[in-house]
């Protein structure tokens, strides 16, 4: 089945790639249940799971505003990946998938993000570049970040709340 | 509480600061009962280091009593532990290799080191943004994260003194003597008679070395290379060539293993010093490695360069013809401290060496301002100094 992705000018496609150490049917299940996702994506207000293949997803938009969409699963083969694509009444239009893969000797899982997207236009549009949008490359490698923190050691590392000097 | 706060080059003080708290499950609040200022602060202290910010709290060699524990409760109150520098999970590839310092799961900030090296090792404590930007232990107070992995107890009758140098030095200089591969029969040089350039002698003796060659330029320091470390001292301001000194004291060979317990901070003579050290202030070169160009000269063909002292980023002029016709192997890096906490706790408490020898002032933290400036300028014989909250 080939990759999930836009056929659109002006779509932006992003991959990024964790290995984690637990076996692929911990990471799918936790991943599955997508209101798990808030947890590990900063950016997510909430997850909402609609029916088996739908979900509603509110993000977090420049100053105090927020985006939603609605996700549909349009394919799943269990503990190997979820594509997926945004459906009608979204404000954004975006594809992808979630790949997930036997690391090399025994370093547990590679999980593997794909993801197209158009840049939301209008008048929201060049704020939400800037704020929601920018590098979101790096956007994607922080939460698989979390995630293999979450995942590994049950705590996603900080320093928010600590003693500092004035 | 009062904490030892960085506001740049030159300019660090002493003030009061909120408590730390418990923020993750596996954390542990200490009361900090020693610390000490590290060779590598003083990277910090003269602003070479980037991504620091104005308030950050310095310190990552300290040790102290367990006040309070997160829900998972890693320690237990009331215990007395001495805390490595770098922050590991104890969970990921890396700390299962023992590869401590690489872990991949301590640096919230993980991003910043991948920009510059490609990937992240592990948060440290009280060293920069780029390596977390956690809160040092210079403090009363300090918020130790994985607890139960970044932490070795310590029995009561051991006085602190003692065992303080296993949170960073002591196993820092014992890594640069076990990375060189020591056989017996084997003579290694050390740059730096610092206080990690005395570990790693002393380090290399107990790993089977025939013979140690420390170099150095402050007498104090030369001394103590061969009171408490038995090595031959070496002044390279009054020997005109180092590197043909230490081919003849090595039988024509070359040392069969050099250590940079120097850094990036080189101080040097001739042509290459004043080179780097323009360069470094018009922050053209990041780095001034004086001493390891020297070290790669002088090494013996198939020998090991062993780089305990810290760089940051890029250096110039590096003699890396050199190394190559002379297959020379290098082993560098952040040291794996819990690799080593067990095995040197158990020298130290059954006598095999005495680090707390080392230490020349011992000062209350409210004092800290005046001993980072005269450590910087190796004023008044400082070699370490400790300090009680």
């Amino acid at each position: 089945m080939a990759e999930q992705h836009l056929n659109m000018d002006g779509a932006v496609r992003v991959e990024k790639t964790v290995t984690i150490d637990r076996p692929v049917q911990d990471l799918y299940r936790f991943w599955r249940k997508l209101d798990n996702l808030p947890g590990i994506m900063p950016h997510l207000k909430t997850v909402a799971v609609v029916d088996d293949k739908r979900s509603r997803w509110v993000t977090k938009g420049p100053m105090g505003t927020s985006f939603e969409w609605v996700a549909e699963i349009v394919y799943e083969k269990e503990n190997e990946r979820i594509d997926w694509k945004s459906v009608g009444g979204s404000e954004i239009t975006a594809a992808g998938s979630v790949y997930f893969k036997k690391a090399p000797g025994d370093r547990g899982t590679e999980v593997k993000i794909v993801l197209s997207y158009l840049p939301p236009g209008g008048s929201l549009g060049a704020m939400a570049a800037k704020l929601t949008w920018e590098e979101p490359s790096r956007q994607i490698m922080e939460d698989l970040r979390k995630f293999k923190q979450l995942m590994e050691t049950g705590e996603i590392a900080t320093i928010e709340g600590q003693s500092a000097g004035a | 509480m009062r904490a030892v706060c960085w506001y740049g080059a030159n300019d660090v003080r002493v003030e009061s600061v909120p408590d730390p708290i418990i923020l993750k499950p596996r954390d542990a609040i200490l009361k900090v009962t020693l610390t000490a200022i590290c060779g590598s602060d003083l990277h910090l202290y003269d602003g070479y280091v980037p991504t620091m910010e104005k308030g950050d709290i310095l310190g990552h060699e300290f040790m102290g009593e367990v006040v309070e524990v997160g829900r998972d409760k890693a320690l237990k109150v009331g215990d007395r532990v001495v805390v490595p520098f770098p922050i590991s999970c104890g969970r990921c590839y890396f700390c299962k290799q023992e590869m401590w310092s690489l872990c991949d799961n301590s640096n919230p900030n993980a991003w910043i080191a991948e920009k510059m090296y490609g990937y992240s090792g592990a948060g440290i404590f009280g060293y920069s943004h780029m390596y977390g930007g956690y809160a040092g232990g210079q403090a009363e107070y300090v918020r130790v994260p994985f607890a139960d992995t970044n932490s070795v107890k310590i029995p009561r009758d051991v006085p602190d003194e003692k065992v303080l140098f296993l949170s960073d030095i002591l196993p820092t200089g014992y890594q640069g003597a076990d990375q060189c591969g020591i056989k017996p029969g084997h003579v290694v040089a050390v740059w730096g008679c610092g206080p990690v350039g005395l570990f790693a002698i002393k380090s290399a003796y107990l790993l089977g070395a025939e013979h140690v060659l420390a170099i150095d330029r402050i007498p104090e320091r030369l001394r103590r290379a061969e009171q408490f470390g038995g090595a031959e001292p070496l002044n390279y301001e009054e020997t005109d060539d180092i590197i043909e000194t230490l081919r003849q004291k090595t039988g024509g060979r070359g040392p069969d293993a050099c250590i940079d317990a120097v850094g990036m901070e080189a101080h040097g003579t001739g042509v290459s010093y004043y080179y780097d050290k323009v360069k470094q202030t018009l922050r053209l070169e990041t780095d001034r490695p004086y001493a390891l160009r020297e070290a790669i000269q002088a090494c013996r063909k198939g020998g090991v360069i062993s780089v305990p002292g810290v760089y940051a980023m890029f250096l110039d002029k590096f003699p890396f013809g050199s190394a190559f016709a002379k297959g020379l192997t290098f082993k560098m890096g952040q040291t794996h401290v819990h690799k080593y906490l067990r095995p040197l706790l158990s020298d130290i408490l059954e006598e095999r060496f005495d680090p707390s020898a080392i230490i020349s002032h011992r000062l209350p933290l409210d004092d800290a301002a005046m001993a980072y400036r005269n450590f910087r300028d190796k004023a008044e014989e400082y070699i370490k100094v400790v300090m009680t909250p």
